[in-house]
């Protein structure tokens, strides 16, 4: 089985965001680089454990510039097998999409997957586009993953539930939690990470349909209000004729 | 310019969310002279139709051909309807079916998506709309720039507005393909069916809890409120609640009018999901828990004492109040 895993570089999740050039690009002074927790957590790792089960091989693939690679050799570092690298800077969804697409068409995986969302702009809008530009079927918040020749059989998260279905592949699936545990690289995997194959492709110049005028901050939390905890009947009080929620 | 709005609809029963996306929808139609059609699918009855006929809507569109989230018929199904009805804005709500949908949507149509729509779109000439970025860290207002626009909006984002006018309710079909995947088995995740991303009010705990079998009194306390429950990642994690109840950055990201937070430290990843909230209550026993700081109330106290103590006032609020 053959399978595409669309990886994403995002700030760490414990980076303070801020933004430049008068609100409009993110300040990426300081920030440290991962691979979106989506993709890596479950997407790649469950593209792995069912590689190992089964055979076949696991190539992830990313849009991005060369600031891209650290976090492609995270990736194969956790066991991934070769590494293509679409050289644009990323700006829309659609463009990644399209270039991941046309890249992904005629190299026959059986599954494309992609975390359910980035923790940057928290889209939910690649994988979903893929299917619809490579015209496959689409399963989006996967929990659970098997695949048993062509069929796969999933769960996935609905208002009010789960729900399990199953589908041909070829296939594109956004994987959120419970699809599969974290797994951390281990020194011989780190090694064999430098010598693995990581292609870098021109990209086919896919159109951007959005994009960012300006960046806001939340406004800052005036103090907070102590009340005492023998005295819950004020924050009742409060919650109702001062805040006006209850 | 005339707008589409996609409703979602789960055993029959319409979400709050469609009737925010319905009222945002007709907004943005009225105020560029155009006119809103909502297209929903699936098993409804005629209440349930005639309730989403409220909000503002002209037409709606009922298939009752397809009845499962297949993201491809569904999308083709709404470029169909938006076809049919000459729109060019086409509006979901931000929840699992409009994830699903829209970016195919907007991919077949080549319409610029924004996803997680915190606001009305700006009225000028151009089209930009505000959206929770960085888990609820910042905001990023987004332009469009293609004639025709997708967006998904936020529960709880919008208030929905009732009004007098009703719609036309139209059966509607269209072209759907073949079935791309075969649903099984619905397993309903039980509880009070209070839907999280759409609660107005939020009842949270942490690991501060020490143990699952002290969920009782969040429990009893979101009971008396009518809230919905949530957790932090660790308690989730080491399953003494359900995944689908961690919020958070790498979780849901929820904007209720209320989250009251017992036992949890308020960790950069946390307060991600939650700070859109509109009032923050926190229950901790450490007066250094970085939670205080990104609270309106604060109550520095053990939760075992305190959470009671609360349910016991809620009670008493709601027997004066009836
Ligand atoms: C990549 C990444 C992503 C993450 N994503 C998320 C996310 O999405 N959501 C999330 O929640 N976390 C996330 N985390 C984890 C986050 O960093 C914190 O570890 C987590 O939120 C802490 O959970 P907690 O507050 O329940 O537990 P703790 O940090 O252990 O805090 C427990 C709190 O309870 C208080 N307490 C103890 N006893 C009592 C009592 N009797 N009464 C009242 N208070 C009491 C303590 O003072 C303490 O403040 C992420 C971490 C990483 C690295």
């Amino acid at each position: 089985m053959n399978i595409l895993v669309c990886i994403s570089k995002a700030p760490d999740t414990t980076t303070k965001i801020s933004f430049t050039d008068g609100d409009t690009k993110f300040n990426e002074d300081g920030v440290q680089f991962i691979v979106n927790p989506y993709d890596e957590w479950y997407a790649l790792v469950r593209a792995l454990e069912l590689k190992e089960a089964q055979s076949g091989k696991v190539t992830i693939v990313s849009v991005g510039g060369a600031d891209y690679e650290p976090i492609m050799r995270k990736a194969l570092a956790i066991g991934a097998d070769d590494a293509v690298r679409i050289d644009a800077q990323p700006t829309d969804a659609y463009q990644v999409a399209a270039e991941i697409s046309n890249y992904a068409k005629d190299k026959g995986f059986d599954l494309i997957i992609a975390g359910k969302e980035t923790i940057d702009y928290n889209g939910s809008q690649v994988a979903g586009m893929i299917a619809a530009i490579m015209d496959l079927p689409y399963v989006s918040n996967a929990i659970s993953l098997e695949v048993d020749g062509a069929t796969a059989t999933l769960e996935r998260d609905k208002q009010g539930g789960t729900e399990v279905l199953s589908a041909s592949t070829p296939l594109v699936i956004s994987a959120a939690k419970g699809m599969a545990e974290q797994r951390i690289p281990n020194m011989r995997g780190i090694m064999a990470a430098r010598t693995k194959p990581l292609q870098v492709v021109p990209a086919s110049g896919a159109d951007t349909l959005t994009e960012t005028v300006s960046y806001e901050l939340p406004p800052a939390k005036g103090d907070v209000k102590l009340i005492d905890p023998e005295n819950m009947e004020e924050l009742v009080n409060l919650l109702h004729n001062e805040a006006k929620v209850i | 310019m005339n707008v589409l709005v996609f409703a979602d609809s789960e055993n029959g029963k319409v979400s709050k969310a469609a009737f925010e996306a319905s009222t945002y929808g007709a907004k943005i139609a009225a105020d560029n002279g155009g006119s809103a059609t909502l297209l929903t699918y699936g098993n409804l009855n005629e209440e349930a139709l005639n309730e989403l006929a409220s909000y503002g809507i002209t037409n709606i569109l009922h298939s009752s051909s397809i009845s499962e989230m297949d993201p491809m018929q569904l999308a083709r199904l709404t470029a169909a309807a938006a076809d049919s009805k000459q729109c060019d804005v086409i509006i979901f709500s931000h929840d699992y079916t409009g994830k699903s949908v829209a970016p195919i949507v907007a991919a077949k149509l080549q319409a610029g998506l924004v996803t997680g729509a915190i606001d009305y779109p700006s009225t000028g000439d151009d089209f930009v709309v505000k959206t929770n970025v960085f888990s609820g860290k910042a905001f990023a207002n987004v332009k469009i720039n293609t004639a025709k626009k997708v967006l998904t909006l936020l529960p709880n984002s919008v208030s929905k507005q009732k009004q007098e006018a009703s719609a036309n309710v139209e059966a509607f079909s269209a072209d759907a393909g073949a079935a791309s995947v075969q649903v099984k088995e619905f397993k309903a995740e039980g509880g009070d069916g209070i839907n999280l991303t759409e609660a107005e009010l939020v009842v949270s705990a942490g690991r501060g809890l020490k143990g699952p079998e002290n969920w009782g009194m969040i429990e009893d306390l979101a009971k008396e409120l009518g809230a919905a429950t949530a957790c932090s990642r660790p308690v989730s994690d080491i399953g003494w609640r359900p995944h689908h109840e961690h919020v958070g950055q790498t979780g849901i990201a929820i904007r209720p009018n209320l989250y009251i937070a017992a036992g949890i430290s308020g960790a950069i990843q946390h307060l991600a999901g939650v700070n859109g909230s509109k009032v923050i209550v926190v229950i901790n026993t450490d007066p250094e828990a970085p939670f205080f700081k990104a609270a309106d109330y604060g109550v520095v106290g053990d939760a075992f004492e305190v959470v009671p103590r609360l349910i016991e006032a809620v009670k008493s609020f709601k027997a004066a109040q009836a």
